[in-house]
């Protein structure tokens, strides 16, 4: 009776789970992922071995190995490269423009692209709302490279549109990518600049689909815009805009790297008000070949960064069963 | 993925609801206003790349240059042998990498879609851990270098960025929600192998999905410039593309004079090295700022397939 899953002990009925065996069906489709499973060990999981960079001294000796070098010859010093880089001077500025500008995108990021969709989805004119809806989508596609060239046209000392007006307006010149003061706020704008059209547009395909004849029923119960849009529209927008939370808290120690490195032009006057945790890993790779303070870093990044995430999920399951990422 | 919603017609109930004129009379111009604010910083370079050199000398960057003039574009095709290459660089690393990221990424969409593959609670696994914790910049840079030896290859800027979880799981759930089981099995009983399935089933009637992961795909390598700016170094410049052409010549800015793909002393003095600049940030983002409108609504179908199924 081993093939039937169904028995009869001690006087109850007992299913025993069926195993599940491997069909040829199985075998062709193993087959039809491997190139993509191969990409993901080759390129995904390989590289997390490299952790161990945190934890060593790794010392580049010519002639050896890379494997050899790294896991026989560097010296294994345990957290004494997280211990020198909490004593740097330079951490805490790092940490502080990491956390405070992406706290900085999220609160706008959650509240500036719903607020102007919901907008303009009640705007009467259907083309003009169209039309915004395209021009505000560019530049999402336009790289942090193409984006630093504008900034340039208009920060440049010599020649940028901000200093030519304020000269003919009697002003001196203003050394832009010297001067730290301004940057907080222009990197907010810029940012918010490149960034809420996507969101924008994402909220308003979402509001499009609401059902009409939940509006119908509330303006029969009497409700005003205002109270429509609090009862039916933010409600509905909940799961989205949850899912887009907690993405970003997930990704709260790590940021665009274009942003903070391409658009400052690598300026060394301003970095204690742009550097982030990226750029400094960057830096410490390629231009100071500090392969363990860059990698301790990152490892920090990414262990913060994962356990963020699953709390925020939990919490907000906890708030709305419904939405969640996992 | 949902057919267009076409947009809401403005009679009866939508006409009663509206919000006041005078609401409509504050809001419009605010979106106008958005609208020219997202285009202006683009408008501004077009025009300074078409601008006359002298006038860029004489009052900076302006809407309103002295004198217009197309030199900077003449140049730029003259020097056709460096820039060109970058050209041909960026379309063939956009179009490989496309395509292999779009074979990446559709079978093992498909594979996880199966309900009663033996291997997908593993799988599945494998494809979120990436997501959230990764080795980090140092771990990838030296595997990459030391154990593939990718360095200064085209390769390098092809394969990092070929398979991305997030779409993977977007094609999955395209092919959970809108492929029928019963196309499925009804290859099966014809005797098709999965292979077969796949190409000849699945795929013809997955276009709406396979044009918005390869838009995105595509739009991420016209712009890619990290990994060139990672693994490729300045003794091989044949394998610069467009966007890290722009970066070399932003920390080099009399680069481009030195290069001996220009031409002679005299011409030299005369490059017109502010609107090329210019001019190449334009043919980077000319063909973007043509093209993104048509594929709109690809990329925020897409997007909220994936947000709202997670």
């Amino acid at each position: 009776m081993r093939k039937d899953n169904l028995s009869v002990k001690g006087g109850e009925c007992v299913i025993r789970k069926k195993r599940k065996r491997f069909t040829w069906d199985d075998l062709e489709l193993t087959l039809l992922s491997l190139p993509s499973i191969t990409w993901l060990i080759t390129f995904c999981y390989v590289p997390m071995f490299g952790i161990v960079f945190a934890f060593k001294n790794y010392k580049y000796k010519p002639g050896e190995g890379f494997l050899y070098s790294l896991f026989v010859s560097s010296k294994w010093v345990g957290l004494k490269n997280f211990e020198f880089l909490f004593r740097s001077p330079d951490i805490a500025n790092i940490f502080r423009n990491t956390l405070g500008y992406n706290i900085i995108f999220l609160l706008i990021g959650v509240t500036l692209p719903v607020a102007l969709a919901i907008m303009i989805t009640q705007l009467h004119s259907r083309r003009v709302a169209k039309v915004c809806q395209t021009a505000v989508f560019l530049p999402h596609f336009l790289s942090w490279v193409v984006i630093s060239y504008f900034v340039f046209a208009f920060l440049s000392t010599d020649k940028g549109l901000l200093n030519s007006i304020i000269t003919s307006l009697g002003g001196e010149r203003i050394f832009w990518y010297q001067d730290p003061k301004y940057w907080p706020y222009m990197l907010v704008f810029i940012n918010t600049w490149k960034t809420f059209g996507y969101s924008m547009v994402v909220y308003m395909a979402t509001i499009t689909g609401i059902d009409q004849s939940l509006y119908e029923s509330a303006v029969i119960d009497g409700a005003s815009k205002w109270q429509q849009t609090w009862g039916i529209t933010i409600p509905l927008l909940r799961p989205v805009i949850s899912i887009m939370f907690i993405m970003n808290v997930g990704h709260i120690f790590s940021t665009d790297f274009g942003l903070f490195y391409q658009v400052t032009r690598d300026s060394n006057s301003i970095i204690n008000v742009t550097q982030t945790l990226d750029v400094y890993v960057y830096k410490a790779l390629m231009q100071s070949n500090n392969y363990n303070y860059s990698s301790a870093v990152a490892l920090m990044q990414s262990v913060f960064g994962c356990i963020l995430l699953v709390i925020a999920n939990k919490v907000v399951k906890k708030i709305d069963p419904e939405s969640g990422m996992f | 993925m949902e057919k267009k919603k076409k947009s809401v017609p403005q009679d009866g109930f939508n006409r009663f609801n509206r919000i006041k004129p005078a609401t409509n009379a504050v809001f419009t111009p605010i979106f106008i206003l958005l609208a020219i604010i997202t285009f202006l910083p683009v408008l501004f370079v077009l025009i300074i790349s078409i601008s006359s050199e002298a006038s860029i000398a004489q009052n900076g960057y302006s809407f309103f240059p002295t004198k217009l003039s197309l030199e900077s574009y003449a140049y730029l095709w003259q020097s056709k042998a460096y820039i060109g290459r970058a050209f041909l660089n960026s379309v063939g690393i956009t179009i490989v990498g496309t395509i292999i990221g779009l074979c990446l990424t559709s079978t093992l969409g498909y594979v996880l879609s199966r309900p009663n593959y033996y291997m997908k609670g593993v799988y599945t696994w494998m494809l979120i851990i990436p997501m959230l914790f990764s080795g980090g910049l140092v771990a990838s840079y030296m595997v990459n270098t030391q154990i593939y030896h990718l360095k200064n290859t085209y390769w390098a800027m092809i394969l990092p960025g070929a398979c991305s979880p997030f779409y993977v799981i977007v094609m999955r759930t395209f092919f959970q929600t809108t492929v029928p089981d019963s196309i499925i099995e009804s290859g099966k009983i014809d005797g098709a192998s999965q292979l077969r399935i796949f190409t000849q089933l699945v795929l013809p009637i997955s276009l709406p999905v396979i044009a918005t992961i390869g838009l995105f795909l595509t739009f991420n390598y016209w712009n890619a410039w990290y990994s060139a700016m990672l693994y490729i170094d300045s003794n091989h410049r044949d394998l610069y593309t467009l966007q890290y052409v722009l970066i070399s010549i932003e920390k080099n800015i009399s680069f481009m004079a030195r290069n001996e793909d220009f031409l002679t002393e005299e011409s030299m003095r005369n490059l017109p090295t502010e609107t090329m600049r210019m001019a190449i940030v334009m043919v980077v983002v000319i063909p973007i700022a043509c093209s993104y409108p048509f594929f709109q609504r690809y990329f925020v179908g897409g997007l909220t397939i994936g947000a709202v199924k997670g």
